[in-house]
């Protein structure tokens, strides 16, 4: 058991060296890993923001009913009877016309045009909390509440953010195809690299074989190699990540007090991070173990 | 202990290079095999360092049969032999140090011990001062010392060398002849394909000769 830690203890030492040895060779192959990563791992990341961002806003549906313009103040109370007296309604609030204006008059920076209006184009509202978010029960309601005397226009608030899960759906699925193809590119990268090496290795190999050294032993260098490759690829696809995060977010600051909404990117979680570098360091160990096994077979025992 | 029992090699495009060998050697038995280039000399050391598996008939080393030997085995079985091949097969970006510790990292000696051992081998061979060199800037005499040196660091049971003295002229030979006999001495089986006669007539050792891939006379003992 100590035989066998020292050994791998010294093929990482020896592969660490051989890395350090070529460098300019080394950093151009961990170069093109890391942004083939980089690109799938962006876009995970990205759409990451945007899903944490809609469930933000979509976490409690509500449904808004709008009025008609001529409903009067008893035409209101009678709706407001109605919801306080339904079961399916957690809570509502009630805004008036006047209210609605004088919130878009401050909050939106529409003030001039306000009031340049000549009479309130806004119609009453009431926005409701639906006691189950589940979206068959919402389009029942939104349907039951449309058919309400004086009710204009019913909106469900949630529809927008089932169609921004859809897109994302396909983003994600967009993302995994990208990565699957970019996974392969690496593990072509490492294949082709360690093809390389065992040529240049192959009197060396061919002399361990002969006085006795077991394929494990003889593989071990080149797995190393190919992990450790990976790895490193999977760490520059994680500084590039987290370099577009920074930078973008330096942009988004200024865009988000234009709007004034606070949006900022979260870069990568503890979890993901980890997962990206188990990822390619097994990426790379594949496409090693797969270069080795092919070009090991040539040297076979006859 | 090497048997060879109705042994046949066949390569591929039918030329048979060994035909019917039944020999066997001994433990701590001192083997030349002799005749002809071509006659199959280093086909059977090939057998027997199980680099190659034999066509027909049976190769039985510490009797195990290295025809059948499943191939995860082989390197375990090649530990017990000691090789020196005509080109040496040293490796010339490290340096004699390096080479000679190869056999060592392999089986994974520790460290220590096994740069103790290195610098005995060497010692023995008369390198010792040489260590940190590289292979190419040492004579052909020391290159083939540096590949003794590493066929005897992990003290095998077994020498088993090709044309060892090919290249070397009658002062070089002499020495290696002296450095086989002594490993003999103390109990190693030395297996040496040669047509150095010089080299046999002074170590008197038993002849295996071989002409056309058959055995040229009966072995003195017949398979075991």
């Amino acid at each position: 058991m100590r035989i066998w830690l020292s050994q791998h203890a010294r093929t990482l030492a020896a592969t660490l060296a051989r890395l350090v040895r070529s460098p300019v060779a080394s950093l151009l192959n961990v170069g093109v890993i890391g942004v083939a990563l980089a690109l799938p791992v962006g876009f995970h990341v990205g759409l990451a923001n945007l899903q944490a961002f809609a469930s933000e806003l979509a976490a409690a549906p509500q449904l808004s009913l709008f009025l008609a313009l001529e409903a009067s103040a008893s035409d209101v109370a009678q709706i407001d009877q109605r919801l306080k007296r339904h079961s399916g309604v957690r809570k509502y609030h009630y805004i008036s016309r006047e209210q609605a204006l004088r919130e878009i008059k401050t909050s939106t920076g529409l003030a001039d045009v306000v009031e340049s209006l000549s009479h309130n184009p806004l119609p009453d509202a009431f926005v409701v909390d639906a006691s189950d978010g589940a979206s068959q029960t919402l389009e029942a309601l939104r349907d039951e509440f449309k058919r309400w005397p004086k009710v204009a226009h019913v909106q469900l608030d949630s529809a927008w953010a089932q169609r921004l899960e859809a897109v994302l759906k396909l983003g994600r699925l967009a993302v995994l195809m990208l990565g699957a193809l970019l996974a392969f590119a690496l593990i072509a990268v490492t294949f082709n690299t360690i093809r390389l090496q065992i040529l240049t290795q192959r009197e060396e190999i061919e002399i361990a074989k002969l006085i006795g050294a077991t394929n494990p032993f003889i593989r071990r260098p080149f797995l190393y190699f190919g992990a450790l490759l990976g790895l490193a690829g999977g760490g520059a696809a994680w500084l590039i990540v987290l370099g577009g995060v920074y930078l973008l977010n330096d942009g988004l600051s200024d865009l988000s007090r234009l709007y004034g909404v606070p949006l900022r990117l979260h870069p990568l979680t503890a979890q993901d991070s980890l997962s990206l570098l188990l990822f390619s360091a097994w990426l790379g160990w594949f496409g090693a173990r797969l270069s080795v096994g092919r070009h090991l077979s040539e040297l076979e025992f006859r | 202990m090497i048997s060879f029992s109705r042994v046949y090699k066949r390569y591929p495009g039918g030329f048979e290079a060994l035909r019917d060998i039944s020999l066997a050697i001994a433990d701590g038995d001192m083997v030349f095999i002799t005749g002809h280039s071509g006659a199959g000399k280093s086909t059977l050391l090939k057998l027997m360092a199980a680099i190659e598996r034999p066509t027909s008939g049976s190769v039985l080393i510490n009797g195990q049969n290295v025809g059948t030997l499943r191939p995860r085995a082989i390197p375990f079985l090649r530990r017990n032999f000691g090789l020196i091949f005509q080109d040496h097969k040293l490796l010339f970006d490290r340096t004699v140090f390096e080479n000679v510790v190869l056999p060592l990292s392999i089986v994974g000696y520790e460290r220590r011990d096994a740069a103790r051992r290195v610098r005995a081998a060497l010692d023995k061979v008369g390198l010792l001062a040489k260590e940190k060199a590289y292979p190419v800037t040492l004579s052909g005499g020391e290159q083939q010392r540096l590949a003794i040196a590493r066929a005897i660091v992990h003290r095998p049971a077994m020498l088993l060398a090709d044309e060892p003295t090919g290249n070397l002229d009658a002062a070089y030979a002499g020495e290696l002849g002296e450095l086989c006999k002594s490993f003999n001495q103390v109990g190693v089986t030395v297996v040496i394909a040669t047509h150095d006669e010089h080299l046999a007539a002074r170590l008197k050792p038993r002849l295996i000769t071989l002409r056309n891939g058959a055995l040229a006379e009966a072995p003195v003992e017949a398979a075991a």
